[in-house]
Order: C-alpha cells, then sequence, then structure tokens
C-alpha cells in the first residue's frame, strides 16, 4: 500500500533559533490513525503545520503522490482538513454557516453549492440548526465540532487534529470520539488524552526534542514512556 | 475626543463627513494595493488588541489614571496607511456598539483621529527611524493626541460651541496632560514588547520610506486644516464668526455651503488662518528638532 | 460588558430584526440628520423623534429601561458642554446638545441592538464603504470578544495577586499590555495559518446579499417620510 503522507528527514528551526524539528520521518497509510505523542514543545504542532505547508523547513514531504511545493500547495491543502488547537482562531467568519462555507468558496464552489456543501458538513457534526449563530456564541465543544464541519465541508482525504480535546468536558469529547471514528479519513491525531488516543488510534509515534524516537501500537508507547495518568 | 452628534452644524458635519469618505476611500485603495488580504486578520485583530488595551487604566498619581489611545502605537505596529484603516475601523465600531462618538459625527472624528492622529503620530517615527525609537515614539504619540484633540476643539469652536477663555484653556490643559500621558505609556507599552520580543520591535521604524511622501502630503493637507480652524477658534475672531453666521444659520442646511463659508469668513480671517497654519507648523517642527536633538545625544 | 449584551440583543426574533439592514441604517440616518438640521429649541420635535425611536424599541421588543440608561452614557460629556454653554448665555444650544446627542446614541443603540453587526457591515458595503474596512471591522469586531475577555482575565489576576482592589501598577500595566500585545499578534499568525489550510486564495469571498422584501419598502418608507415630517413641520 502506498503511503498518503510520506515525509522525510524534516529539520526546521523557527525565526528565533529554536530547532523544533530536527530530521523527522514519518508516513501515514489510508484509513489508519495515528496518534503523536510527546512532551509539550516536543515539536508535534509544528511537524503538523508542515505537512500542507504552512511552514516550510527542510527535507522531503509527499501528500497523495504529490511533491509537497508552491505549484502543489492548492490541491494539498484541499486534501488535508487541519483542525487547530484553538477553535476561535479557526472559526473567524462572522456566523458558523459563513465559517464552515469559507473552505468550499476558496476552492471555487459557486455560494450555492458551497452552501449545500456546509450545511450537509453540518448535519453531519450534529449542529444543523445553528447556522445563523456567531461563533462567540457556541460553547467550547461546539466550537470544535464546527471547526470539523469547516474542514469535512472540503471533503479531504486526510484530517490532521491538533489537541482537539481541550477545553472539552467529557461528554463533549466522547461525541468527538463517536463522531472521529466514524469518519473514513486518514487521521493524524495530536492530543495528550489517552482514553481518547486509545479510542481512535491503532498506531502511535513519540516526539522527543524534534525527533520522533519511537513507534508502534499505542498501548506499547505509552507503557514505555510512562505517558498516563498512573498514580 | 469623540465628538457626539449634535454638536456640530450641518456644514461643519456634511463637509467632514464629505471629506472623510473620500479620504477613507483613497486610503483604502492605496492599502488594498500595498496590503496583502492575509494580512487582514493581522488588522483587525490589532484594532481589537487597541480596544482590549484601553480596558488597562495606567495609574499616573493622584487617584487618577488613563489609558492608552493607540494611534501612534498603531503606526508603529502597522505603518500609517494600516493603521489609519485599522483606527477607522475602531472608531466605526466605537460609534456603532458603543455609542461612542455620534454617527453624523464619524466623518470628522475619523479626520481627527484615524487621519490626522495617525499620520501626526508616525511622522517623528519616519523622521527618526529606528536609532532613537524611544524619542521618537514618544513625540509621535504626544503629537498624534494633540493634533486630534485640537481638531476637534476647533471644529466645536467652527459650529458655535462656545468656550469661554477659562473653559478653552482648561481643555488645552488637559489635552496636553493626556497628550503627554499617551506619549508616556506609548513608550512603556513598546519597551515591554521589547523586553518580550526583543526581534520583533527590532525589525520595526525607519523602513516604509516610499508611500512616506504621499503621506506627508497628506499630513501637510491635515495640519493645515488644523491651522486654519484653530486661527478660526482665537474667541474674539470666533464670537465674529458667529453673529455674523447666525441669522444665517438657522437655515445653514437649506443655504449652500460655499455661499456660507464666503459670506462668513472676511479677508482678515485669511491673515489669522495663515498664523495659524505657522503656528501649528513651527510646534511640529519643534517636536521633530528636540527629538532629533535626543537622537544625537545618544 | 456592554457589547455583549448589545450583541446578545442582537440575536434575538422580533418584527424589528427581520428588517434589510440597509432599510433600518437608511431609517437612523434619516431620524439623526432630521434631529441634527432641526433648530436648537424646538422641544416638540424633539419629543417627536423621540416617540419614533421609542416606537422602535416596543417594535424590536428590547428591554426600554436598559436601552435608556445605556444611552446615557453620552450624558457626562454632552453635560458638560452644555454646562458651559448655558453659563455662557446659550440655553438654547445647551439643550440641544443634550438632547440631540442623547437621541443620536438612542437610536444607535436601537440599531445595533435589533441589527447584528455583520449584517450591519454587509449593509454599509452595500453602500460602497471599501470593502477592506468592512473586513477590517469585521475581524476586529469578532476578536474584540476574545481579546477583551483576556484583558479582563489579566486584570482579574493582577487583582487576586495584589490581594484585593489594587488596580495595576504602571509598570504592571506597561507590562500587561505587552503580553496581551504579543498573545493578539501570535493569534493573527494563527488566524492566517487556519485561513492558508482551508485554501485561502488570497481573496475573501464575498458576503452574502442581504434580501429586500416589500414589508421593507414600506418600513423604510415609513421611517423616512415620518422623520422628514417631524422635520418639516418643526
Ligand atoms: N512561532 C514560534 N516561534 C518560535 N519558537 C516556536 C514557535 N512556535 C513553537 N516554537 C518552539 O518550537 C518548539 C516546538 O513547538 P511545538 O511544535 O508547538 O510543540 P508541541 O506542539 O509538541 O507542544 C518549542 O520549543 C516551541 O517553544
Ligand atoms: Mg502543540
Amino acid at each position: 500500500m502506498t503511503p498518503v503522507i510520506r515525509a522525510a528527514n524534516l529539520t526546521f528551526s523557527y525565526d528565533d533559533g529554536t530547532r523544533a524539528l530536527d530530521g523527522v520521518s514519518f508516513e501515514l497509510y489510508p484509513g489508519e490513525c495515528v496518534a503523536l505523542l510527546g512532551a509539550n514543545g516536543s515539536g508535534k504542532t509544528t511537524f503538523a503545520l508542515h505537512l500542507n505547508g504552512l511552514l516550510t523547513g527542510e527535507g522531503e514531504i509527499e501528500v497523495c503522490g504529490m511533491e509537497l511545493s508552491k505549484e502543489n500547495l492548492p490541491p494539498i491543502r484541499r486534501k488535508i482538513g487541519m483542525v487547530f488547537q484553538d477553535s476561535d482562531e479557526q472559526l473567524f467568519m462572522p456566523t458558523v454557516l459563513e465559517d464552515v462555507m469559507f473552505g468550499p468558496l476558496n476552492m471555487g464552489l459557486t455560494p450555492d453549492q458551497a452552501g449545500a456543501r456546509a450545511r450537509t458538513a453540518l448535519e453531519r457534526v450534529g449542529m444543523a440548526g445553528l447556522e445563523a449563530k456567531a461563533p462567540y456564541h457556541l460553547s467550547a465543544g461546539q466550537k470544535r465540532r464546527v471547526a470539523v464541519a469547516g474542514v469535512l465541508a472540503m471533503n479531504p482525504e486526510i484530517l490532521v487534529l491538533d489537541e482537539p480535546t481541550t477545553y472539552l468536558d467529557p461528554p463533549a469529547e466522547r461525541d468527538l470520539a463517536v463522531l472521529l471514528r466514524e469518519l473514513p479519513q486518514a487521521k493524524i491525531l495530536i492530543s495528550h488524552d489517552m482514553p481518547f488516543v486509545r479510542a481512535l488510534a491503532s498506531r502511535a509515534v513519540f516526539f522527543e526534542r524534534g525527533r520522533i524516537v519511537a513507534e508502534g501500537c499505542v498501548n506499547e508507547i505509552v507503557e514505555r514512556f510512562g505517558w498516563d495518568l498512573q498514580l | 475626543m469623540h465628538i457626539p452628534d449634535g454638536f456640530l452644524t450641518p456644514p461643519v458635519w456634511a463637509t467632514l463627513d464629505f471629506a472623510g469618505l473620500a479620504s477613507v476611500s483613497l486610503l483604502a485603495r492605496k492599502a488594498r494595493a500595498e496590503v496583502d488580504e492575509s494580512r487582514i486578520p493581522l488588522l483587525g485583530v490589532m484594532g481589537a488588541f487597541v480596544f482590549a488595551a484601553q480596558m488597562i487604566n495606567f495609574p499616573v498619581g493622584l487617584g487618577t489614571s488613563g489609558h492608552l489611545v493607540g494611534g501612534a502605537l498603531l503606526a508603529f505596529i502597522l505603518g500609517p496607511a494600516a493603521a489609519a484603516m485599522v483606527m477607522t475601523a475602531i472608531l466605526a465600531i466605537q460609534a456603532l456598539v458603543f455609542q461612542d462618538g455620534g454617527i453624523l459625527a464619524l466623518g470628522p472624528n475619523v479626520l481627527n483621529m484615524a487621519f490626522a492622529g495617525v499620520f501626526a503620530g508616525y511622522l517623528p517615527v519616519h523622521f527618526l527611524g529606528g536609532r532613537s525609537r524611544r524619542a521618537a515614539l514618544f513625540a509621535g504619540a504626544f503629537l498624534s493626541v494633540m493634533v486630534s484633540a485640537l481638531m476637534a476643539l476647533s471644529e466645536l469652536l467652527i459650529s458655535g460651541v462656545r468656550m469661554p477663555a477659562g473653559a478653552l484653556w482648561i481643555s488645552l490643559a488637559l489635552f496636553a496632560v493626556s497628550a503627554l500621558l499617551e506619549g508616556v505609556i506609548t513608550v512603556a507599552a513598546v519597551e515591554a514588547i521589547g523586553r518580550l520580543q526583543p526581534s520583533w520591535v527590532k525589525s520595526r521604524g525607519g523602513g516604509m520610506r516610499a508611500p512616506a511622501l504621499a503621506i506627508i502630503a497628506l499630513t501637510a493637507v491635515f495640519l493645515a486644516s488644523v491651522g486654519i480652524t484653530f486661527a478660526s477658534a482665537s474667541p474674539d475672531g470666533l464670537e465674529k464668526l458667529i453673529e455674523r453666521a447666525g441669522p444665517a444659520g438657522r437655515n445653514l442646511f437649506a443655504a449652500p455651503l460655499a455661499e456660507y463659508q464666503w459670506q462668513g469668513l472676511g479677508g482678515e480671517w485669511m491673515g489669522k488662518a495663515a498664523a495659524g497654519v505657522l503656528g501649528v507648523g513651527f510646534v511640529f517642527v519643534l517636536c521633530i528638532g528636540f527629538a532629533r536633538l535626543a537622537r544625537s545625544k545618544k | 460588558m456592554h457589547h455583549v449584551i448589545v450583541e446578545r440583543w442582537s440575536r434575538r426574533r422580533s418584527w424589528m430584526h427581520a428588517r434589510d439592514a440597509r432599510v433600518k441604517l437608511a431609517a437612523l440616518v434619516a431620524l439623526i440628520a432630521a434631529s441634527a438640521t432641526t433648530p436648537p429649541s424646538h422641544w416638540t420635535a424633539a419629543l417627536f423623534y423621540g416617540a419614533l425611536a421609542l416606537a422602535g424599541v416596543l417594535a424590536a421588543r428590547l428591554p426600554v429601561h436598559s436601552l435608556l440608561s445605556r444611552a446615557a452614557l453620552v450624558l457626562p460629556f454632552s453635560a458638560t458642554f452644555a454646562a458651559v454653554n448655558w453659563l455662557a448665555g446659550d440655553p438654547a444650544r445647551a439643550s440641544a446638545l443634550l438632547w440631540k446627542s442623547y437621541l443620536s446614541a438612542f437610536s444607535v443603540l436601537l440599531f445595533v441592538s435589533c441589527t447584528p453587526l455583520a449584517d450591519a457591515l454587509r449593509a454599509l458595503e452595500w453602500c460602497r464603504v471599501p470593502s477592506l474596512l468592512i473586513l477590517i471591522a469585521q475581524f476586529l469586531y469578532r476578536y474584540l470578544f476574545v481579546i477583551s475577555e483576556q484583558a479582563q482575565h489579566m486584570r482579574l489576576a493582577a487583582q487576586c495577586r495584589a490581594g484585593g482592589n489594587h488596580d495595576w501598577t504602571f509598570r504592571g500595566a506597561a507590562a500587561a499590555l505587552s503580553v496581551l500585545f504579543v498573545r493578539s499578534y501570535s493569534r493573527a499568525d494563527g488566524i492566517r495559518q487556519a485561513m492558508n489550510a482551508r485554501g485561502f486564495a488570497g481573496r475573501f469571498p464575498a458576503l452574502a446579499a442581504p434580501r429586500f422584501t416589500w414589508i421593507d419598502g414600506v418600513f423604510g418608507a415609513a421611517a423616512i417620510a415620518a422623520c422628514a415630517g417631524v422635520r418639516v413641520m418643526a
């Protein structure tokens, strides 16, 4: 099977000299869900931002057979749906519907088509009926679901979720897990929430100071690094 | 100082609304060409930041406190053209959502604070570049508040709002104090930002030389209008002005604007206007010279 | 906070809320322009304008009392000038400063309380206000809620640490401001990334145009005629 994402030897430093990635290689296969584990500041978010060219360092990235380059950016960004850690940054349009339509409109759909897609996506995340709401009026769980809808409306082949459970209460977290499990896309899941990771991910990689230091099934990695709350 | 509705007479707000709308569209076109659309969120967020920053009170002793106005800070962060757009957006939201400043007075308020204020705040930074940032920022912030306030005051006086000499001096003194405070707060804020992100502050200022010419020209226009209005604000001249405009004033809305102006204002007035322009220009040169002096000492 | 309450009100439902934002804007401008051109001491005209605005508040089913008191925020400023003008021997102007500024604040408050700001901005865009300005205002308003909440939290935290009702010290205030700035700046960066991740192609999609019905037309015509009528009678 060919991987949908193949990254080789990624290296990146921020402007201030912080080396955030130091030779990361990674592959993601169709339909699987891989968890990225590791301490705060170990480079997980930086890595995710490389996958659709929001940051560019050294190394190679291939998404669905396309090499990451300036010309390929639009199709690659269509293939990868990215849900960011901070929903407030992701929901920037004045109403829920307009926000979910933002991606489809950028893909060149007409307002009618984009509206239809947006409604379908909102229905899928259980947010139908809240189209006219302002993001300000949503709860954290609702915001996260709208953010997911905004990504689903673009029909991506890969989902990247960066700490999707922050600020969620247990029921909202459970709802999100149920929703994500139903989605057929390949997923990269960055999370510190082990029950959530266990429920979704089949494989895990472990980041340490900008490197992937281990890879394996979730339980194995969690045990090896003591990555669970055990008192 | 946000002018509410009801303070300015129809010819004053109508002229300034027209001027304000024209300059906003001109500047928007210019800014649109310069500003990449992906920077628009930054502009909006910086506007929200200035809004929120105004909730932070700076104690200045005697149990009183002041807060940031932000014109000069925005100009320093974003460059003058973008900063003027952001300030315009701030004023519009203040007028609509917070009822701070009138709707018909929006044009005048935009001219005073978003244009004159921001451009005046930017000039010292522009001339001094990055080297004596403190002095430039201080002068910019001071000028920004002072120029806006003087323009607002002159517009009120032209509209015939009474201001006996005593009240006039008190307001001028208050303006000077808040302008000084704005200078101190702006410098303190940028220094504090510099402690958090040294590289960011260093990369500001200087630069942006190309659009500056147009901007300086614009500022000159605005300063001239400050001068004109300010000159006519000299108390006895104003009394006469009101006396003459008084009878006509009742039907001002129907009377053509130009007629009103030329009827009311004689040749003597022109001399005062010139004096006003010169006076404001002089203060400006003084400020910049002062700031330069401060630089050469460093 | 004021903007939070106004935002809540603007999301209610009523006959007034349902009207086209452009028509409401036109009615607002008509009312303020009519009152602004009314000679200073026409109290009857002032009362009629007030009645029109009040009718709007009732049609929008908004809390009259809260609107009246919130609009009064403009009064301290106006009253200062009014007092000076009174003492300077111009009582007519003194009263005009008060009633005109208050009427304007009240009717603007009514307008934003029955029109979500996004719709109001759309109406302005339709009136040819530059779209750059509209977009900036839209982002400003959206993040005003997030960032002012942050500022509020920081202030609370500072008060807790200072143990009591002390506000900032000067240095503390500057430090708080810088933290707020750095956070806002990185937030803007996050928004840019989120936009690009969803295929932002360099231009924002145009906002959907509002719908105009015949009821809107009748309402607009009636409102403008009423304002003009009072102005002519005065
Ligand atoms: N915008 C930035 N500028 C400078 N350094 C950054 C920036 N973003 C993250 N870093 C640094 O890069 C490293 C990796 O950060 P990040 O990828 O966010 O980690 P994680 O997501 O695993 O918590 C950290 O040391 C962090 O401090
Ligand atoms: Mg992270």
